[in-house]
């Protein structure tokens, strides 16, 4: 095991006694193999005990240590110090308010989540003796993908649209909206779309497609936006076509939910 | 303890200069510019076509200036990067499937490149012809 | 909240962008630098060939497909880069934008229906 010593600058702000936030540098010596979390608990736990941050599992599955790590949104529990130079800047998350230091304010995504209805929707209850819903293994295939999310916020902060205009549902958010209107068991997509087909919804996105590069969990919300944009765009279409859209909207979507 | 949530703003005009990413997605909007005017351009020449033998003459001798052929060197490379871009993508927007899973990405890409190659040598024939 | 109306412009611009991306580089390769540069000759797009070509109807439908699509593929995506660079009157930006496909379009129209 080989050491290595790096300069860790991070973003500090204290809402008690800070007008602004400042940087301070931390020298660190470091194991060869470290993440830049180890730096930052290292700074914790022998440099400086006011330094707050957010970090629960270590291993890139509980969302919560997303930072900006040289001007990139990364988990800082999978960024290795391996790939970086002697010198990391660290900051909070972009286009998020800071709360204290490298934590920031989630409550706008706390907000938008549940207005997508991220949860199967149903016309009607299949009553429990009927037995369960079942899936062939292509319909589980269409929104595995989308169920991957951590809501580790990092598409949020590479998303430029959403750093220009909060009212942008987000990347996320959509992904999983799409997520259930890929699931054949759900039938809430026209009412998802009230919210994700609005202004302020998919509409919103062009497709930088910044959100997909930096997602530790390849959910790829750019590629699921566009995917909504053309399903929505048809529905928009069908609604206009009258009693021949409603028809074939209806008969597209019994397709998907008989069984 | 009270909260005082300290806001970064994002400035509005100059944000894409941030990274390489933002560049390079403004490079592909800013390709529409491009192809916008070239049309605009093509456009205006089927109404000097219309117009009749000298208008057309004088339609081609313009094309032929110096402006144009700068500004026609710069538009093919805008367009060319909006094809790439475009080609790259299409797998994300379109899903095909292909018994339990979808058509590769990769493999749509290609498709569309060799697509893309074909129309490319029939226009180059076909204007090398009329 | 309502939906939007996007669909209507996002579908052309969708369809546009496909057609841009097969069509315009050899368009401008060929129409814009090799005519002019000399490279098919001098008769290259004379009067004579090009009228005669574009009077047959397919021609006419596909030249006015390829340049409607392409102009309202450009027209949006140029409306959402103003806002990009800053510009935030996009209901002024979008009436020019597309008001100015729509006039392109009226062009190329009454050229291509009058050869
Ligand atoms: S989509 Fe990816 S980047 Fe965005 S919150 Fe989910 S896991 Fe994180
Ligand atoms: S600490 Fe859980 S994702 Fe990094």
């Amino acid at each position: 095991m080989s050491e290595r010593t790096i300069e860790l600058e991070i973003l500090r702000y204290n809402p008690a006694t800070d007008e602004a936030p400042w940087y301070q540098t931390y020298t660190v010596p470091c194991q060869e193999e470290w993440v830049v979390l180890d730096a930052i608990n290292y700074v914790k736990d022998h440099l400086d005990s006011s330094l707050s941050y957010r970090w629960s599992c270590h291993m890139a599955v509980c969302g919560s240590c997303g930072m900006m790590i040289n001007g990139e949104p990364m988990l800082s529990c999978k960024a290795f110090l391996r790939d970086f130079g002697r010198k990391i800047r660290v900051e909070p998350l972009s286009h998020f308010p800071i709360e204290r230091d490298l934590v920031v304010v989630l409550d706008d995504f706390m907000e938008k989540l549940p207005r997508v209805k991220p949860y199967i929707v149903r016309d009607q209850e299949k009553p429990i003796e009927e037995g369960e819903y079942k899936q062939k293994p292509f319909e589980l295939y269409e929104f595995k993908q989308y169920s991957m999310c951590i809501n580790c916020m990092l598409c949020y902060a590479a998303c430029p649209q959403y750093g220009l205009n909060s009212e942008f549902i987000g990347p996320a958010a959509l992904a999983l909206a799409h997520r259930y209107n890929k699931d054949s068991r759900d039938e809430g997509r026209d009412q998802r779309e009230e919210i994700t087909a609005a202004h302020d919804g998919i509409w919103e996105c062009s497709f930088v497609g910044a959100c997909s590069e930096v997602c530790p969990k390849a959910v790829d919300p750019a590629g699921a936006i566009q995917q909504m944009k053309l399903a929505s765009t048809m529905d928009w279409y069908l609604e206009r076509l009258g009693g021949v859209g409603a028809r074939v909207k209806r008969s597209l979507s019994s397709r998907r939910t008989s069984k | 303890m009270s909260r005082k949530p300290f806001v970064r703003p994002v400035p509005a005009t100059t944000w894409y200069m941030r990274n390489g990413r933002y560049l390079r997605y403004m490079a592909r909007e800013v390709s529409s510019l491009f192809i916008g005017l070239y049309m605009a351009g093509l456009a205006m020449g089927l109404m000097r076509l219309a117009q009749g033998p000298d208008a057309w003459n004088a339609y081609l001798t313009a094309l032929s200036s110096p402006l144009a052929l700068v500004f026609h060197v710069l538009a093919f490379a805008f367009a060319t990067y909006h094809a790439t871009t475009w080609f790259n993508a299409t797998p994300k927007a379109m899903r095909i499937r292909w018994g339990d899973g979808y058509v590769p990405g990769p493999t749509v890409v290609r498709a569309h490149y060799a697509l893309w190659g074909l129309v490319s040598l029939v226009i180059l024939v076909l204007v090398g012809v009329i | 909240m309502a939906k939007s109306n996007k669909p209507i412009v996002w579908g052309l611009f969708a369809v546009g962008g496909t057609v841009a991306a097969f069509c315009v580089p050899a368009l401008i390769l060929a129409h814009g630098l090799l005519v002019p540069l000399g490279v098919f000759g001098e008769n290259a797009l004379s009067y004579e060939r090009v009228s005669a070509v574009i009077g047959f109807l397919p021609v006419k439908i596909v030249v006015l497909g390829v340049v409607i699509l392409t102009l309202w593929h450009a027209a949006h995506r140029i409306r959402v880069t103003m806002h990009d660079f800053g510009i935030r009157k996009d209901d002024m930006v979008a009436m020019l934008c597309y008001g100015a496909a729509g006039l392109l379009t009226a062009t190329a129209l009454l050229g291509v229906m009058a050869v």
